[in-house]
């Protein structure tokens, strides 16, 4: 068994709580939040410590792990300390407020060898590594174009919020839902070098963007567009999507389904000339504990395993939930433009 | 005593009217469009209703409040169905969650106003009063099947496998005993991870407990996998209803069903449809088969 704790009690910390908590191989020892409410709440029907303060918590309680959930502009110094002391770390997305900050977490991670890993959930999502899989064995040859897309309704009226609405804080739609597309592209089709055409619109939130529209040029040559909004409320959650383009068809894929239209027929793929569909069903990553989709528990399984076999994850690593931050203030300059 | 009253063997479900389609969003779109009206999810109730269904089970979503309007004003007609509501509808909170925080989504729906010290709601937020907030977000969510038959009472999976998971046990005890009291109900329980979920019921003393989760034999939604979970049908003592037993549109009705058949203690099947043809079809099966 190894003990792990989790600070910051909101939605994401919430479900981390259960998620965890459910784990075979880990002691949920410990959450820590400034909330007395929640805190309150644990107290009363759980058996882990409450802290409000992650210093003592960490001091006090001898773990292996903490997943840090909190709002972006507390991950530095929490993750620092808790990388200072010798601990694993998963980190909620998006990773840091600025880059000169992530980049130092990146070092110290790596310089003292501990698991590291951000909170991008759509890559243990098994349409999307399918996905990746069919890009890397050339199925669509030279690809052309893409469309990363993401949509929902979290901000679908007019009226203050809590620090998802302050950018300085990593709040917006770029911050918050952009983040996931643009690290989906970059990892599925390539690192994004350039943005262009960034538009930042503000449809019902004050001082914050809810929709991010433009360009991104990556670095193997390839261009494509970002369209994401998120005060859609056509969506009925978040639904994000990559459309891939090459010169043999195209590619639609989602969390739930696949879409291949190939121009010729693929004998190695089993891929039939025009469309063929395949379905989560068939990709799904089998999981012991489930809550509001396989990639949350997915994504902490692969955590746990890194740390207890002592490896480090393909999957997520500071590096590259880093870099996503890097191409989110490639856009926001851009949009200064 | 409800307690062991005996359910339909089909339940007929409401996904497809509020655009939930596990293997589509596409899908999901075609059927949020057909079903903009009201009139257009009545209609489809009824067609079920003549086919013979008696029990609708469905979330506490918004537009249900008004396919409760109807059935109050037409009595006559309605008067042998059962509605099983399945609280709450989460996306509903876990939104207001990411607009509002915490506190904030208490503030939007826990009827009165918070701040007023005299208000229930109010008073039980400000005590720290956590089972007396459930107690008034289950009202909350009760409040739209005000005179309709509803003998059983759901708590969503994404709920009981958050608490499920976060052990905090005393919140599904105080739950069972909230519905069974107040409203005379048997409570139910729709979980992902049905094997871990009844040893937990059963150690808090809650025996035989109603349990709706996914049932397929591809495994799909099935935490632990297919193998324990047969194990659980066969071995131990609760009231399973299946759902997703088509997994999403990766098995045939037939074989999906036929396997249900294998495991006697099932009860019911919740299944949703939108043509007449279609729902035909799954009862049919559903009867010959359980």
């Amino acid at each position: 068994m190894i003990k792990g704790a989790i600070i910051g009690l909101g939605k994401m910390g919430l479900s981390h709580v259960a998620i965890v908590g459910a784990h075979s191989e880990v002691d949920l020892a410990a959450v820590c939040d400034t909330s007395t409410l929640v805190l309150d709440a644990f107290k009363k029907f759980s058996k882990v410590n409450t802290y409000s303060d992650y210093r003592e918590m960490i001091e006090k309680e001898a773990l292996d792990f903490v997943v840090v959930a909190t709002p972006t502009r507390f991950h530095y110094p929490m993750v620092k300390y808790a990388l200072e002391k010798g601990l694993h770390v998963f980190c909620e997305k998006p990773f840091s407020l600025t880059t000169k900050e992530g980049d130092e977490l990146v070092d110290l991670a790596n310089s003292k060898w501990l698991v590291n890993q951000v909170g991008y959930h759509n890559h243990f999502i098994g349409t999307f590594r399918e996905l990746k899989r069919l890009i890397e064995a050339k199925v669509l040859g030279d690809i052309v174009h893409f469309t990363g897309e993401a949509y929902g309704p979290v901000v679908t009226k007019e009226k203050g919020g809590t620090w998802r609405s302050k950018p300085e804080e990593g709040g917006g739609c770029l911050n918050d839902y952009a983040s996931h597309v643009i690290n989906l592209i970059q990892e599925i089709i390539g690192r994004p070098v350039k943005a262009s055409g960034s538009l930042l619109k503000s449809i019902y939130s004050k001082g914050v963007e809810d929709a991010v529209y433009g360009s991104l040029i990556l670095d193997n040559g390839i261009s494509g567009n970002l369209s994401v909004n998120w005060s859609d409320e056509t969506h009925r959650k978040m639904s994000t999507s990559l459309t891939v383009i090459g010169k043999k068809g195209k590619i639609i894929c989602d969390a739930t389904e696949i879409k291949i239209y190939l121009k010729e027929a693929n004998k190695k793929e089993g891929l039939d000339k025009g469309w063929t569909m395949k379905y989560i069903t068939d990709f799904a990553i089998p999981v012991n504990f489930y809550l509001r989709g396989e990639e949350y528990s997915a994504q902490i399984d692969n955590f746990v395993d890194c740390i207890v076999n002592k490896k480090q994850s393909t999957y997520n690593t500071f590096e590259q939930g880093l870099y996503t931050d890097k191409v989110v203030e490639m856009i926001v300059e851009d949009a200064k433009k | 005593m409800l307690k062991n009253k005996e359910m339909d063997k089909v339940l007929f479900g409401d996904n497809q009217f509020f655009a939930v389609n596990h293997a589509s969003d596409e899908k999901a779109r075609a059927q949020s469009i057909r079903f903009k009206e009201d009139a257009a999810i009545i209609k489809v109730l009824d067609q079920a209703i003549d086919l013979g269904i008696n029990t609708f089970m469905c979330t506490t979503h918004d537009r249900i409040g008004t396919v409760c309007d109807h059935m109050r004003s037409n009595p006559a007609k309605y008067k042998d169905f059962n509605i099983y509501p399945c609280m709450p509808y989460a996306h509903k909170y876990a939104n207001a969650v990411t607009e509002l925080g915490i506190l904030g989504t208490i503030k939007q729906y826990v009827p009165g106003n918070i701040l007023g010290t005299f208000a229930k709601g109010g008073m039980a937020v400000l005590n720290k009063d956590f089972l007396k907030l459930m107690e008034l977000l289950v009202d909350a969510e009760m409040k739209m099947f005000k005179g309709i038959k509803t003998p059983v009472i759901f708590i969503q999976n994404v709920i009981v496998d958050m608490i499920l998971g976060m052990k905090m046990y005393d919140v599904l005890k105080a739950y069972d005993a909230y519905i069974r009291e107040k409203y005379n109900a048997e409570p139910g329980y729709i979980t992902m991870n049905m094997p871990l979920l009844l040893d937990t019921l059963n150690s808090l003393g809650i025996e035989n407990p109603i349990i709706c989760s996914s049932i397929n034999k591809i495994g799909f939604r099935m935490s632990g996998g297919v193998e324990l979970y047969e194990k659980y049908l066969n071995e131990k003592q609760f009231r399973p209803i299946a759902m997703q037993v088509l997994a999403a549109g990766a098995l045939r009705p037939k074989e999906a069903i036929e396997y249900l058949g294998k495991f006697p203690k099932i009860e019911s099947v919740l299944f949703g449809a939108s043509s007449k043809g279609h729902i035909k079809e799954t009862k049919e099966l559903i009867e010959n088969n359980l």
